[in-house]
């Protein structure tokens, strides 16, 4: 029981680390209908910028405060993903407007490629660490209700918690700000919201921006785990299964959907796995995804979908 | 002047249903035809071949099966490298285990279980659409580049997890010169581009363009949208495996599951909307740009590098590709989203009218 407890707590927190990255899908998507692949390359964008930056600043800091060091290369890497967000805006969105779906997502698919080249000629593609004191040890919890404890790893734990932060400062920045009110007047209707007067081009670049933020908290997670490097990039892939699961439209649904596939990928690989040879958790999470969507085409929490001839 | 259809007659109703009903185009494609089998090969050497035009050729064959169901369809698949895996596995299974297997059958079934998977993992298609289908079809790639590296009996539990396969025939021809090689590629090519130009002509090309303009419009008028998309991602699919077991058998010769990774997925993809969605000349458009600008930007890049007097490092080399690549993909989809084909049309319009616009 401890076991399956373990396992069911871990596959939790991976789940909050997947839909951090499928939340930049989702806000993307959200306010400019453009699927955007090119989220794991900003995903490894702002987690080499983050590693070098910090890297740079501790050394003309003379290594004294690792904190300020980290401070100065997070907004460091904000500012460089801004910067990323317009130059996209001014150079791709802009000019493909009510172009088709897939052409957009092949534009992105572009965009991914000159990112992952961009930023491994800026910051070189040696493996880098991203340390921000993060704590490693484990700790055992509900020692006395199951023999032996169920273990938890720490670092997990903060990371699930910083997502869950996250989520919540999107959710209230998409209700409550007026600059969250207009992005989802565009998102519902491009032509409705300009017409009153909001400005299509900006928004894009503002849903870019915050779509580059949440890529730089989660490469920093997830690079202060596994480390900087190429592979990074194909985190992305780990999260789709997340976002059409919880549906496309919807910030909520990545964090559920996030916890599903994580849970049903530890739970499989772990209890299913030893059968069929291991290593089955990437397309587990996939197929899982695919029934649900059997049963419910928009995903859990998607705007229905009507068709209209 | 030269290209206009005035004079041309048709008395007949087949003269007036046949592929190409403007002479000049029946003429210049039977001639690109024949050089192809003739001019090329004496003007082409080892490295043109084995670099560019095998690769290119194959990579055509499957771009012409994605765009059947992509172009045509209007069904978006991420998944079309696990399919060429699969046509491959398929084929060099029936190669070893049944004896005396003619290679051509076994290409040919090769594509025929693609075409069953392909129908397996179109399911969805029936349910969800768009970009939700195309993600769906990604499960289709996951699960094939699982397979086919831990499930041993498909490797036939070969102890490295490649598989290879050597002394190709046919009929006594001993397939193994790149000539050779780029022959029986062309044959093959040759023969399901006129099979596909002949699919999208017909009554099922025509189901799927009405499926892939408003599938709940289609439905009204009697066409049945489960048969129309299952038929696509078989007939896709069998094109697709086809294009594997040629990349495994003949360009390969020996491989393991990384050489159909998601990369080559969407590889062809890209070869499809650049070259241009819904056109059977589009397909081998998208083939040659997407096979050929590596070449070129590995060659140029250095040779770029030493002109203003700065050396390139190898790895340097391959980010300026990807960066390379990645611009010019961006640049050709704002500068023309239909696609290559779409600048052919319009040459051919133009021409039409030459010399005489007014």
């Amino acid at each position: 029981m401890g076991f399956f407890i373990e396992t069911l707590i871990g596959g939790l927190m991976a789940g909050m680390l997947y839909s951090l990255v499928a939340l930049g899908f989702v806000l993307i998507f959200k306010a400019s209908g453009v699927f955007n692949f090119a989220q794991g390359a900003m995903v490894l964008f702002a987690a080499l910028a983050m590693a070098r930056f910090s890297e740079w600043a501790n050394i003309a800091l003379g290594g004294d405060s690792l904190l300020l060091a980290n401070v100065i290369a997070f907004f460091g890497a904000g500012v460089v993903m801004f910067l990323v967000a317009w130059v996209i805006e001014r150079l791709v969105l802009r000019n493909l407007v009510n172009q088709e779906g897939a052409t957009l997502l092949m534009a992105t698919l572009g965009i991914a490629y000159v990112l992952e080249g961009l930023g491994q000629t800026f910051f070189g593609s040696q493996i880098y660490a991203i340390d921000v004191g993060m704590p490693k040890d484990p700790v055992i919890m509900f020692e006395s209700l199951f023999e032996g404890g169920v273990m938890i790893n720490k670092e997990d734990f903060i990371a699930a918690l910083i997502a869950a932060v996250l989520v919540g400062v999107l959710t209230l920045f998409f209700q409550k700000t007026p600059i969250g009110r207009a992005l989802r007047a565009v998102a519902d209707d491009h032509q409705a919201a300009q017409s009153i007067g909001i400005p299509l081009n900006r928004t894009w670049v503002i849903v870019w921006c915050v779509a580059g933020v949440v890529a730089l908290v989660a490469g920093i997670i997830w690079g202060s785990k596994l480390g900087v490097q190429f592979s990074l990039a194909t985190v992305a892939l780990r999260a789709l299964p997340v976002v059409i699961l919880g549906g496309l439209t919807s910030v909520p649904g990545a964090i559920v959907g996030g916890l599903i596939i994580g849970v049903g990928e530890k739970l499989s690989e772990v209890y299913l796995g030893p059968y069929v040879g291991g290593g089955i958790e990437i397309w587990f999470a996939y197929v899982l995804a695919l029934v649900f969507l059997l049963f419910r085409p928009q995903g859990l929490f998607g705007e229905k979908i009507i068709n209209r001839v | 002047m030269i290209y206009r259809e005035n004079g041309q007659f048709k008395t007949t109703y087949a003269a007036d249903q046949q592929i190409f009903t403007i002479a000049q185009d029946k003429w210049f494609v039977l001639g690109l035809i024949a050089f192809a089998f003739i001019g090329v090969p004496m003007l082409a050497d080892e490295y043109m071949f084995r670099a560019i035009l095998i690769p290119f050729l194959i990579l055509s064959l499957a771009a012409l099966g994605v765009n059947l169901l992509v172009g045509y369809c209007g069904q978006i698949t991420l998944g079309a490298g696990a399919f060429m895996a699969i046509g491959a596995y398929a084929a060099y299974n029936f190669m070893i285990r049944i004896d005396g297997m003619p290679l051509i059958a076994a290409l040919l079934l090769g594509g025929v279980a693609t075409a069953g998977m392909g129908i397996l993992f179109g399911i969805p298609s029936l349910r969800v659409r768009g970009l939700y289908l195309a993600v769906a079809t990604l499960a289709a790639q996951f699960f094939c580049d699982w397979a086919f590296l831990r499930l041993g009996w498909f490797t036939n539990y070969s102890p490295s997890g490649s598989v290879s396969i050597s002394n190709l025939s046919v009929f006594g021809w001993s397939i193994d010169s790149p000539i050779e090689k780029y022959l029986f590629c062309l044959i093959f090519i040759v023969a399901f581009a006129f099979f596909a130009k002949n699919l999208t002509r017909a009554s099922i090309g025509r189901q799927w363009m009405a499926i892939r303009d408003m599938d709940v419009a289609a439905e009204v008028i009697g066409i049945r949208p489960m048969w129309a998309k299952l038929s696509a991602f078989a007939v896709s699919s069998f094109f697709v495996g086809v294009a594997g077991a040629l990349w495994g058998f003949v360009h390969l010769g020996s491989w393991e599951p990384a050489a159909f990774s998601i990369d080559r997925s969407f590889q062809l993809l890209f070869m499809v909307i650049i070259g241009g969605l819904g056109s059977i000349m589009g397909s081998f458009f998208g083939a040659a740009f997407i096979v050929i600008l590596p070449v070129v930007l590995n060659q140029i890049l250095p040779a770029l590098g030493a002109l203003v007097g700065v050396e390139i490092s190898t790895a340097g080399i391959a980010h300026a590709e990807f960066i390379i690549f990645g611009s010019l993909i961006v640049f050709f989809l704002i500068v023309e989203p239909h696609g290559l084909a779409r600048l052919w049309a319009i040459a051919k319009e133009k021409l039409r009218l030459w010399p005489f616009p007014h």
